[in-house]
């Protein structure tokens, strides 16, 4: 965690850039956003996977606002995104087809159950937090499970038919408009949290990371920001989900399990935590390599993903974009 | 109805136990230690595998295959300690989060290639197998076995840890590592040796309970939650806090699984959820 602490001051260090955080965008963003749009040209045939990094990048940015800026270490927040996810397709599997508002709900229910568990979260250690979130995952996976005569149990939830988007678009099986409809949502999305995360919420965020106990001793009411933000972190994960539902038609019951979220946890590792583009850098590199080596071997494919864990944790801290400011950093220093 | 009753306190009096066995070492690196392992079950599929295998393909007898479970999982633990955990005692808890999820995922991927994902059979001798009636009610013999060995152990952990020098320096290095290096004890020596036994014991419990709890490739992670809810619920500092949780949670995950199956493994979350809330630092836990 300490070396992801402050990347925005250690950024600024490092370009010796001494220019206050503004809300500018820098050319790096705009160039990073243009890549889907690039993609989707460029690549027609992986549009389908293309949806899911994006739509899992989203997801992966709601943990970090509860992990990276917050620092509650969570393993159950694929309870959101499956809450989410159920949402959107049983209201379509049960006539309701419209998409925005599907989304608009999924994020609600998602929001309400986050508010509820994050006053048994804010409670409590480190361990007690992760045993929570753990154990509600866990539960909620479970009663999906038994309830298959709602939920569809472990053959997941199929029927999910969606209208077209503002009744114009359709989904068609290239998944171009899902694409494009996914795309959109999370850059939306994404501006959302861009403000946020620059907000006085989203510094004081940071100021529990660094350190909650003094926060209380400037007025800061560090058990309310935390709820805050975890509602709003469920609320971003539902979206996700119901996106996901929507974009596949399909709900699988393993959104819910405790893979979905130990996963999770790996792309935001991996790409960094607590950096804006941590989560969607991650879910795009673990969602390519992932499709790529199961493509080889499932069994591989694991083998893989807790060796690079490893590596990531005993020497890599910080991620793909830690890596990359230290050798920017490395950089400057040889030029001067 | 008073049958039915006393066996599901019976079955789940053994299964409480093989949980206390296996996470007794757990309670000890993450209470104690505050490092936290989800990979601990990794170490009890260890023993399981070492046990089949020495029983399969070298013919030992099923009671001598469960001291050299004990000996290879410890072993494991300790190169393990050495090498890896060592380095992450003073990291934050995400780090070793991810880090034990990542050996948690290779020791699946590692079992599965060697092993294949099937359950493994296990032959116990005949003169643990059947049942045997007492008073009211018929009663497994393996699991008679099982409490009684669990008991034992339980005695002899309670003897090292209270009544040797040894014990008294695990104490001593858990309830302040900086004044007990002060004292002259090689604290990084006493926590490898510690990590040992309890990775022995976990690998114990592996082997005894392939009837019981199974054995396959998923085994680190299908039972990761039950470790942890032992030792979380139980409290640190005491053999008595994780035992107590244990056997609770033990009998009430058969009686959910026994008198409620519609919610199945519902009964265990909840419980789980509950408690930490109602005892946030545990049963027995030592305020801080």
């Amino acid at each position: 965690m300490s070396d992801a602490a402050a990347p925005g001051i250690a950024r600024a260090a490092v370009a010796g850039d001494a220019r206050l955080p503004d809300g500018r965008w820098r050319p790096l963003e705009a160039a990073f956003w243009l890549l889907p749009v690039i993609g989707y040209f460029a690549f027609p045939d992986y549009r389908v996977l293309g949806s899911q990094i994006l739509i899992t990048g989203l997801f992966a940015v709601s943990l970090d606002l509860i992990l990276g800026y917050a620092g509650i270490v969570s393993l159950g927040h694929a309870a959101f995104y499956g809450i989410g996810a159920y949402t959107a397709g049983l209201l379509a599997v049960h006539g309701w087809h419209e998409p925005i508002s599907g989304l608009a709900a999924a994020a609600a229910v998602a929001a309400v159950a986050g508010y509820l568990v994050s006053f048994l979260v804010v409670r409590g250690s480190d361990l007690t937090r992760l045993m929570v979130t753990l154990g509600i995952g866990l539960m909620l996976f479970e009663a999906a499970n038994k309830a298959s005569s709602i939920t569809g149990g472990v053959d997941g939830l199929s029927g999910v038919t969606i209208s077209r988007i503002l009744g114009v678009w359709d989904f068609d099986l290239g998944g171009r408009t899902a694409f494009v409809y996914a795309l959109v949502v999370v850059f939306l999305v994404f501006l959302l949290v861009r403000r946020l995360v620059a907000s006085p919420l989203g510094l004081s965020l940071r100021g529990i990371r660094e350190g909650g106990k003094r926060m209380p001793a400037i007025g800061a009411p560090v058990a309310k920001r935390l709820r805050t933000i975890f509602t709003i972190a469920a609320a971003l994960a539902g979206v996700a989900g119901g996106l996901i539902a929507q974009t596949t038609q399909f709900v699988g019951i393993d959104g819910l399990s405790f893979q979905r979220s130990a996963e999770l946890l790996i792309m935001l590792v991996l790409g960094g935590a607590g950096r804006l583009y941590g989560g969607l850098v991650g879910a795009a590199v673990f969602m390519v390599a992932q499709d790529y080596l199961s493509g080889i071997n499932p069994v591989y494919w694991q083998f893989w993903l807790g060796f690079f864990l490893v590596l990531v944790v005993l020497f890599a801290r910080g991620g793909i974009l830690g890596g990359l400011d230290t050798l920017r950093a490395r950089l400057r220093g040889a030029k001067r | 109805m008073i049958g039915s009753v006393i066996g599901v306190l019976f079955d789940g009096l053994a299964y409480g136990s093989l949980l206390f066995i296996i996470a007794v070492g757990l309670s000890v690196t993450l209470g104690l230690m505050n490092f936290v392992n989800l990979a601990h079950g990794a170490l009890a599929m260890v023993g399981g595998y070492v046990g089949v295998v020495a029983m399969t393909h070298f013919g030992v007898p099923f009671l001598a295959t469960l001291p050299i479970a004990f000996v290879a999982s410890a072993l494991v633990g300790i190169v393990l300690e050495r090498t890896l955990y060592q380095r992450l005692y003073r990291s934050s808890p995400l780090d070793q989060v991810l880090f034990s999820i990542g050996l948690v995922f290779i020791s699946i991927a590692v079992a599965t290639w060697i092993f294949g994902s099937s359950q493994q059979p296990v032959n116990l001798p005949p003169y643990l197998q059947g049942q045997v009636h007492i008073l009211i009610h018929d009663f497994g013999v393996y699991r008679i076995f099982l409490i009684a060995v669990v008991a034992l152990v339980t005695l002899g952990l309670h003897y090292i840890l209270e009544h040797t020098r040894f014990g008294s320096r695990v104490r001593a290095s858990v309830d302040n590592p900086v004044a007990a290096a002060g004292l002259g004890i090689n604290v990084n020596r006493v926590f490898a040796l510690t990590f040992a036994l309890g990775s022995g014991l976990a690998g114990l419990g592996g082997a005894l309970g392939i009837e019981v709890l199974g054995l396959d490739p998923n085994f680190p992670l299908k039972y990761m939650v039950y470790f942890l809810l032992v030792v979380s619920v139980g409290g640190t500092g005491t053999i008595k806090g994780p035992l107590v949780a244990a056997l609770i949670l033990g009998v009430f995950d058969v009686a959910g699984k026994y008198y409620v199956p519609e919610v199945g493994g519902f009964v265990i979350y909840a419980l789980m959820v509950v408690l930490l809330i109602l005892f946030p630092a545990g049963l027995y836990g030592r305020r801080t």
